[in-house]
């Protein structure tokens, strides 16, 4: 499917989200990265190792949830923009999303705007935290934004205006 | 007639790298690009390259550029003609240009030309309405002179461009309606794909152009659904409004100067039409011409670079020039090479180049 | 239809010159060509085809193609895409194939 429309399955996500110890323990990265190209920036970009070293740079990326600290540095470094980071441990009912967001204007923090699932729909009001647009991240400022439990694995991407 | 040691033709990612290796080997190279300024697509391109750290992975394409042409200009040997026009290449090696209206002639003892791909075109009732345009005058237009294309665009084709530039053209202000691909599948990258889906852009594979109409200038089109024969079913037409329609459906080499020069050529789908023959070092069938990017097969600008290393190292070694880890340099060039098209997605491009090898001296022995 | 902010691009626009185009005076700036100060001003039709008089813009935007001749300063079939704008300079509509002498 995702081949055919470019938005990935529910099952395709839940494959690459970790396993719900992990993400009761705090911030860690969710790597959508689903087809094998040549690419390796996710692994020289991490620093704790979770992100495994590439034997052909065709493969996909592994990675070991218990070893990410959910430190958002391979976030912008990954040129498909395939990488969020996702921290359940947020509030009681939300979790903060990490994700890349490439577009003018920037949303600021304390910013209701909309939540977009991977198919660009619409799915809930989500209220930006954080916004950090560093030199470090080259033009591709890391958004985090809260949003309701129930929908961490349908969210991915935000719309400004309405 | 000025005598030249190294001809590189084309100034984008391979001609520049050819240049920078050669150079560093120690040759005297001359550049000569038609454009007014060296970097070809490269500095049209707004997003972060793919690859690994050695072909400059994960940093933006313009900031390649601008990397290589550093690079370029802190070295002494390397002579640079803009807005230079390569107009033949001759049977006895001479080489003529034209430039601000002056006719030049050179006779280079080694060239690489690295003169890049031109846009394919599509077929449908009214395709030549101003509006329609290719992707990559699309990228110049926005990317180059920010200048926006239109109000609202129909991207038509699903491999990397068509999908690089609707993101390209979001990021300028720029609504893209929906994406058409003719094949079952998307052809780009999918996390490409992702990207503008998740944005609210619609991609139809099997689906294509019927019409495009406008009085003056493009107003809108008419898609509809292919079937698995690549045949238009009737009924199922319907309409989207738009000021433009972007025209990526793959690149052809630019291979003119090469069938000149009496390359044995050989027409290759994967690789987008007629390409060199070509050995291990990129030397073509006519010795001391040797190829490197698009213009040798259409692939990834990230291997465009390589290949470029690789030329200009062959070409440099050609002239005689020798650097202490040359064999380190050439096996790891061409490993890398290895590795960016050992992947599914690179499958077409290296069966594509295994038809077109040359194996030993004496298939190459054609005198230049 | 300029860009004025981009979240990637910054655009160091050169200095405003003006040129004729028909009977029109465009806006443009150093450093750009012909063809990009014409689509920013809205013009996209640059000419009409021969025999059919069908309405003819660019296409490649690189030289390539030839689909966006003009006239400039008298001279006709000049690639308006690779032609940098000058201050004062003449383009004109192209109708026929245009003399050289």
């Amino acid at each position: 499917m995702l081949a055919v429309t470019g938005i990935p399955t529910a099952e395709d996500v839940e494959k690459a989200f970790p396993s719900e110890e992990r993400l009761a323990q705090g911030p860690v990265v969710v790597v959508e990265c689903y087809q094998s190209i040549p690419c390796n920036p996710c692994y020289t970009a991490c620093r704790t190792g979770a992100i495994k070293e590439f034997e052909d740079i065709n493969d996909l990326p592994t990675v070991d949830h218990s070893l990410c600290n959910g430190c958002t540095l391979c976030v912008s470094n990954c040129p498909g923009l395939s990488i969020m980071v996702v921290d359940m441990t947020y509030t009681e009912e939300e979790a903060l999303l990490k994700i890349p967001y490439e577009f003018l204007p920037l949303p600021e923090a304390g910013q209701m705007v909309k939540g977009l699932d991977r198919a660009g729909q619409e799915i809930c009001d989500v209220k930006v935290v954080r916004v950090v647009n560093s030199k470090a991240l080259d033009k591709t400022p890391v958004i985090s934004i809260a949003v309701k439990k129930d929908f961490v694995k349908l969210v991915r991407n935000i719309r400004m205006e309405g | 007639m000025m005598p030249v040691e190294l001809l590189v033709i084309g100034g984008g990612p391979a001609g520049l790298c050819a240049a920078i290796q050669a150079a560093e080997m120690g040759s005297r190279v001359m550049i000569v690009d038609r454009n007014n300024a060296l970097g070809g697509q490269l500095v049209k391109q707004t997003h972060m390259f793919f690859g690994s750290e050695k072909q400059y992975a994960s940093k933006r394409g313009f900031d390649i550029a601008k990397l290589l042409l550093d690079k370029i200009a802190n070295l002494s040997n390397i002579e640079v003609l803009e807005a230079t026009t390569v107009l033949g290449v001759y049977e006895d090696g001479v080489v003529t240009l034209e430039k601000n209206g002056s006719y030049l002639k050179v006779k280079p003892k080694a060239m690489v030309v690295a003169t890049g791909a031109s846009e394919k075109a599509l077929a449908f009732p009214n395709n030549d309405l101003p509006g329609i345009y290719g992707a990559g005058a699309v990228q110049t237009l926005m990317n180059e002179y920010g200048v926006k294309p239109g109000n609202s665009v129909l991207m038509v084709g699903a491999g990397n461009i068509g999908l690089i530039v609707s993101y390209q053209l979001m990021q300028a202000g720029v609504k893209v309606e929906a994406i058409v691909e003719g094949g079952p599948q998307i052809g780009g990258y999918l996390v490409h794909a992702s990207k503008v889906r998740r944005m609210g852009v619609p991609i139809y594979t099997q689906h294509t152009v019927k019409a495009a109409y406008g009085k003056e200038v493009l107003e809108g089109v008419t898609l509809c659904r292919l079937d698995d024969q690549w045949q238009q079913i009737p009924g199922t037409e319907f309409d989207v409004k738009a000021d433009v329609v972007c025209i990526s459906v793959g690149l052809t080499p630019l291979s003119e100067l090469l069938w000149q020069a009496g390359c044995q050529m050989k027409y290759v789908n994967s690789l987008g039409g007629f390409v060199p023959y070509r050995d291990d070092n990129l030397q073509t069938s006519v010795k001391g011409i040797f190829v490197a990017g698009d213009v040798s097969g259409v692939e990834e600008a990230s291997s465009a670079m390589v290949e470029g290393y690789l030329a200009g190292l062959s070409a440099a070694s050609y002239l005689g020039y020798k650097i202490y880890n040359m064999n380190e340099l050439k096996s790891d060039l061409l490993l890398q090479l290895d590795s960016l098209r050992h992947g599914p997605v690179g499958d077409r491009i290296r069966k594509g180049i295994a038809e077109l090898r040359i194996i030993n001296e004496a298939a190459a022995s054609k005198e230049a | 239809m300029r860009i004025e902010e981009h979240p990637i691009l910054s655009f160091k626009r050169g200095k405003a010159v003006k040129f004729h185009y028909n009977d029109e005076e465009v806006l443009a700036f150093e450093g750009e060509t012909i063809a990009a100060a014409l689509h920013a001003a809205g013009i996209k039709t640059l000419s009409h085809s021969h025999e059919k008089n069908r309405p003819r813009g660019l296409y490649c935007a690189i030289g390539n193609c030839s689909s966006c001749i003009m006239e400039v300063n008298g001279e006709p079939n000049v690639r308006i895409c690779v032609e940098m704008v000058h201050e004062g300079m003449v383009v004109k509509t192209q109708k026929g194939k245009g003399d050289i002498l």
